[in-house]
Order: C-alpha cells, then structure tokens, then sequence
C-alpha cells in the first residue's frame, strides 16, 4: 500500500504575526516556522495505518521554497519513506497546490492521499477538496476516525460536521482530510531524526511539474484587524452581572 | 454577475446559514449588477424552495435526484456546477459552514472559478477574508471569470422577506457512475439549548473546568439560566469533556453573539479567532494575566469554582 501525504510549512501558530506595514504580507522576522498542525496530524494518520499493516510506503509532498526541506525532514524523522518537494520561491496558491498536488498524485498511483483540513496561514482549506474533485476522487474531509477496509478498496471515515459526527464510505484512493482529534502526532525520536537525513527527499522545480500556474484568485493587501479595547475588570459577580444588565443591556 | 446561492438545509429545515447566504449573494448581485437566485439540493425539496423564494430571490431552484438524499460532496457539486453552468451563473455563494467549506472547492473546480472562502466583506475592488487565525485581513479579488464564494456566516445579516421570486423544479443532472462517497450515518450531538452559531448568548468553558462532569455541574447551570449557548476552547474538546462541535476558534466554529462569556479560558490566538467579534465580551479568570483579559469588556479575577454558581443565582434573581 502507498499512502501519500501533502504537508505544508507554516509559521509556529504560537508565533505572534503581524502584518508589515505596507501591507504586502506578514513581517517574518523570528519567526519560527513548523509543520502545518494538521499535516503533522495526517502524517502521524500514515504511519498508523503502515504499523497496523505491517508495511507501507508513505511518500511526503510539499509546495514552497527550498526552506520547506526543513519540515520534509521533520516528517521523515516522524517515519515517512521519502519526500518530494516542488520548489517555488513565490508564494504557490491554494489552486495551484491543488494542481501540482494531482500531477504528482497521477505519477506516484497512491491508494490513500492524506493531507490537513486546513493550513493555518492561509485558513483556506480548500486543497483537499479540489484535488479530489479534479482526480474525480471521493472526500472525507474533517476526519476524526479512519477505517480502511480489509481489502483497502474503501474506507469509513468519521467527520466532524455541524451539529454531531458523521460517517461517510470513500472508494479508494480518495482523500482523507484531518482534524484535530484524529490522533496526537508523535514526535521524530533521535534515531529517527538520524535516519531522516538518510532518506530520499526529491526537489522539482514548479516550472517542471507541468502544471498550469496562472492566478486564480489575488491578494491584494494585508491590513491588521481591527484592534479591540480590554474594559475593565469588575470586584464582584454581583458587579459584573448589574453591568451586563444595566450598562451593556445584554442580560 | 448572476449570483447562484446554495441554500444549505438539515434534513429538510432551514437553518440561519441559508438566509445568511442569500443575502450575501444579494449583496454581491446588487454591487455587481445582477440578479441573485438559489438552489435547494435534495430528493423531494420544492417544499423547501417554496419557503426560501420569499426571500426577494429572482428563482428558486428545486434540484432534486435519489443521490441528493443525503449530503455527500461529489454528488452535490455535480448537481451544483451543472445548474450553474446551464443556468448562466456566473457567481455561486454558499455559507462557510462545514458543508459550504467542503463542497464549494470542488464546485470551483467544475466551473473553473477562482474561490474566495469565509469572505467577511464585499467591497468594489473584491473580498475581505481573514487569514492567520484572524492576525491579518486581507483584501481580494478573483481573476477568474466565474466565481465561487463562500461566507462567513457572523459577517452577515440573514436575507429579509421581499418579493416572492419563482420556484422551478429541476431534475438534477448527475453521472452516478461516477460516485464515489456514500452517506453512512449522522450522530448528531442532541441538545435543547440554542444553536452555538446562532444564540445571542454563548458561555464558553475552557481547561479550567477541569474535567467534563464540572461542565455539567458548574457551567451548564449558567448556560441554562442565561438561555445561553454552550462552546468551549479546543483544550477543553480534546480532553474529552464536551462534544467536537461546540469547539469554537480558528479551526472550530466563529460566533459572534450579542455576549461571550469565557469562563476558564486563557484566550489563545486560536480561541480569540473565533469569538472576537461578538459585541460584548466577559472573562472570568484566575489569572489576571491571562491574554482573555486583553478582549474582554468587562473581567473578572477569581475561582471559577465560586464565581459561576454565583453568577447563576444573580442572573436568576436578576429574571424574578
Ligand atoms: C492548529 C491549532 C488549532 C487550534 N484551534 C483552536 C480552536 O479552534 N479553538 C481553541 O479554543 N483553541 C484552538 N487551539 C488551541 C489553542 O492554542 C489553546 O491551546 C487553547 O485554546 C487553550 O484552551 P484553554 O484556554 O481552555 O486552556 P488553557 O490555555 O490551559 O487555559 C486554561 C485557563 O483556565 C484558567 N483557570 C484554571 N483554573 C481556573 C479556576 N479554578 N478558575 C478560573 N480560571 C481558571 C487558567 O488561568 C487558564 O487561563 C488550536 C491550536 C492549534 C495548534
Ligand atoms: N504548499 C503546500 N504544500 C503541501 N501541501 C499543501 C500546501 N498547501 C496546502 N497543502 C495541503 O492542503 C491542506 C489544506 O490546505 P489549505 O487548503 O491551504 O487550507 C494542508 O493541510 C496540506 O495538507
């Protein structure tokens, strides 16, 4: 079996962001980059499934600049096989990873593709989606159980939905995306991490992959939410609920 | 643009994520000159359409086939994409809740649009959405043709009544051969208490209650006496101590209620993204230094423990 996982690089959701003041991106000054939480979470999903079966190919992808070996290596040191890594200095859309996500997928033949419901930069998720839709593939997004059949020809995945959890059957290969009580990933032990730099980790040019790179959607800038005012602190319960009530009319 | 909203139901009943939808789409026909119409996907739904065309909607598509019984991703966006296209829409809309941010990218794909997702704002140059768990707004544009557009349900009013509009029933054109996902079963998380996303109240527990059965004893007492709401931070989801859904933040729901109350939640940047917006904020704390504080109109420093059982007596004297 061969389980292809799409991981991205992101900047540490504990780092403080702001953006620049010219509002053309964020200031990445110290700013510490990881994993995407969820991939994390979708690798871990991988290598799961491999130990239960006693064997698996789980094969790293990722789109961004040549720093993105960093996380690759972070994955390899967690247990994946090998890793590719699409280079691209500039920022890759969301689209375009999708594209470039489905040329790789046709020329690697997985049974299961696993990524993350959501990067925590761009907070589009939308990945996922569109490159089971352009593979003509079955989704499970938001999963929060996976249940691989016997004969790996579909699996059951529990999603987190509105309202409660819902189970959905996919034919396989499909694409199964992560949530967060899918499971806790582990972490990349030292022996591990010394075997990772062993490992195979591909680097292709975008331009290489063939794939159309045109913008569909612009960024035009970035500005800084609106600031909120703290208020004040209260002495009492008693205090705080005449406020509510008298002041700010909410109760 | 000629807006098509997807007008998302549960099991055959409307929710305020339909109304918020189509006055989005209102908006966005109306700024770029166009008409706005919906489409209601399911086996047997003209009822349901019916119900929505008082909403001043120009057309209210019935779309109905055996495979839309139940909701799965590839058989709606076929459904979807295929009105749109034969339709002459040039704009789909739907509300970024879980269904709308797992269907609208493959409807994306089949029409070959540019997607802006959980937009916040229409303006004339194009979209705001946040980004990086709310630390940046961004202002955007799609460059494709057609568009695909989902909305954050906080950032809009629901439609108002107006106009009754027409009601067409379509038999939905779909190649089900192609399938490739089955419904199995839903769990629903039953509650008697208001919707998360739609309550004008929401009390919010975080790890300070420190197990679920506090939950229980000591929140949900306030929950009820307040007609509230119940979420809670991601600590308190993964631990175990309330259901998935009532996860509010970044990567959980965004409410924005006429009052939050946070009771034992630190304010992580990830919590903050998904309740920041609501009008008036309460934090009940320990730790005066928790960041909660920095966004929380009115705070207060003390056990949890003490204080919630005596804010329940208050608000229920405050009713008598
Ligand atoms: C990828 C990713 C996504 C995430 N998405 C979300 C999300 O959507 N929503 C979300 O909420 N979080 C999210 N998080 C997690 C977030 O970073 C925080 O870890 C989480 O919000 C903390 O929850 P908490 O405030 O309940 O717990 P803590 O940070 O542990 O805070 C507990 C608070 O309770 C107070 N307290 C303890 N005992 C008492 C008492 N007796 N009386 C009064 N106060 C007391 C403490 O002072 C403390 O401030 C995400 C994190 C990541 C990495
Ligand atoms: N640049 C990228 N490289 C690899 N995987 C990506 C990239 N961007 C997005 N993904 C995958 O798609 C998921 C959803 O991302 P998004 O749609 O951007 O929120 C992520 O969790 C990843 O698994």
């Amino acid at each position: 079996m061969k389980i292809l996982v799409a991981a991205k690089r992101v900047p540490d959701p504990n780092a403080t962001i702001k953006v620049r003041p010219d509002g053309t991106g964020i200031a990445t000054e110290n700013v510490k980059y990881v994993v995407n939480p969820f991939c994390e979470i979708a690798i871990e999903e991988a290598l799961r499934i491999k130990e239960k079966q006693g064997g698996a190919e789980v094969v790293l992808v990722s789109v961004g600049g040549k720093v993105a070996q960093e996380q690759l290596r972070t994955g390899l040191a967690m247990g994946a096989d090998r890793a590719v890594l699409v280079v691209s200095e500039t920022e890759v859309e969301p689209a375009v990873v999708a594209r470039v996500l489905v040329k790789l997928i046709e020329g690697e033949k997985p049974d299961l593709v696993l990524m993350g419901k959501q990067s925590i930069d761009d907070d589009s998720n939308v990945v996922g989606q569109m490159a089971a839709e352009m593979l003509g593939w079955g989704q499970a997004t938001n999963a929060s159980e996976v249940k691989l059949a016997g004969d790996k020809q579909s699996a059951v995945v529990t999603r987190e939905v509105d309202g409660g959890l819902e189970d959905v059957e996919i034919k396989l290969p499909g694409i199964v995306t992560t949530d967060l009580r899918l499971n806790e990933p582990r972490y990349a032990s030292l022996p591990g991490i010394m075997k990772a730099r062993k490992k195979e980790l591909k680097e292709i040019p975008l331009a290489e992959v063939g794939v159309d790179t045109t913008a569909t959607v612009k960024i035009h800038k970035l500005a800084p939410p609106p600031a909120r005012q703290a208020g004040k602190k209260v002495g009492s319960v008693q205090e705080l609920v005449d406020m509510l009530h008298s002041e700010a009319k909410v109760i | 643009m000629n807006v098509l909203v997807f007008a998302e139901h549960q099991h055959k009943k409307f929710s305020k994520l339909a109304l918020v939808a189509v006055r989005a789409g209102q908006i966005l026909a109306e700024k770029t000159g166009g008409t706005c119409s919906a489409a209601v996907l399911g086996n047997d739904v003209e009822g349901l359409a019916k119900e929505l065309a008082e909403y001043g909607l120009k057309t209210v598509y019935a779309v109905e086939h055996a495979a839309l019984e139940h909701y799965t991703a590839d058989a709606h966006a076929q459904a979807l994409a295929n009105l749109a296209r034969d339709k002459g829409f040039t704009a789909v809309v739907a509300a970024a809740s879980v269904v709308g941010k797992d269907l609208m990218p493959r409807v994306a794909v089949r029409l070959g649009a540019g997607i802006a997702c959980d937009i916040t704002g229409i303006s004339d140059s194009g979209f705001e959405r946040p980004m990086y768990a709310g630390n940046a707004i961004a202002t955007i544009s799609i460059e494709t043709p057609n568009k695909v557009v989902t909305v954050r349900p906080t950032a809009f009013d629901a439609a108002a009544k107006g106009a009754a509009g027409a009601v067409e029933k379509i038999a939905a054109s779909i190649d089900t051969n192609a399938l490739r996902m089955k419904f199995i079963s839903f769990n629903e998380t039953k509650s008697d208490r208001p919707v998360l996303t739609e309550a004008r109240i929401v009390v919010s527990g975080g790890r300070g209650l420190k197990n679920g059965e506090n939950f229980t004893t000591v929140l949900e007492p306030l929950v009820d006496a307040m007609g509230a709401a119940m979420g809670a931070s991601r600590a308190a989801v993964d631990a175990g101590f309330v259901p998935n859904d009532l996860q509010v933040g970044q990567t959980g729901k965004v409410v924005a209620p006429e009052l939050y109350v946070a009771v034992g939640i630190s304010g992580a940047i990830q919590h903050l993204a998904g309740m920041k917006d609501s009008k008036v904020i309460v934090a009940i704390n320990k730790d005066e230094e928790a960041p909660i504080f920095q966004v929380a109109d009115y705070g207060l420093v003390a056990d949890l423990f003490k204080a919630v059982p005596e804010m329940k007596d208050a608000v229920e004297k405050l009713k008598h």
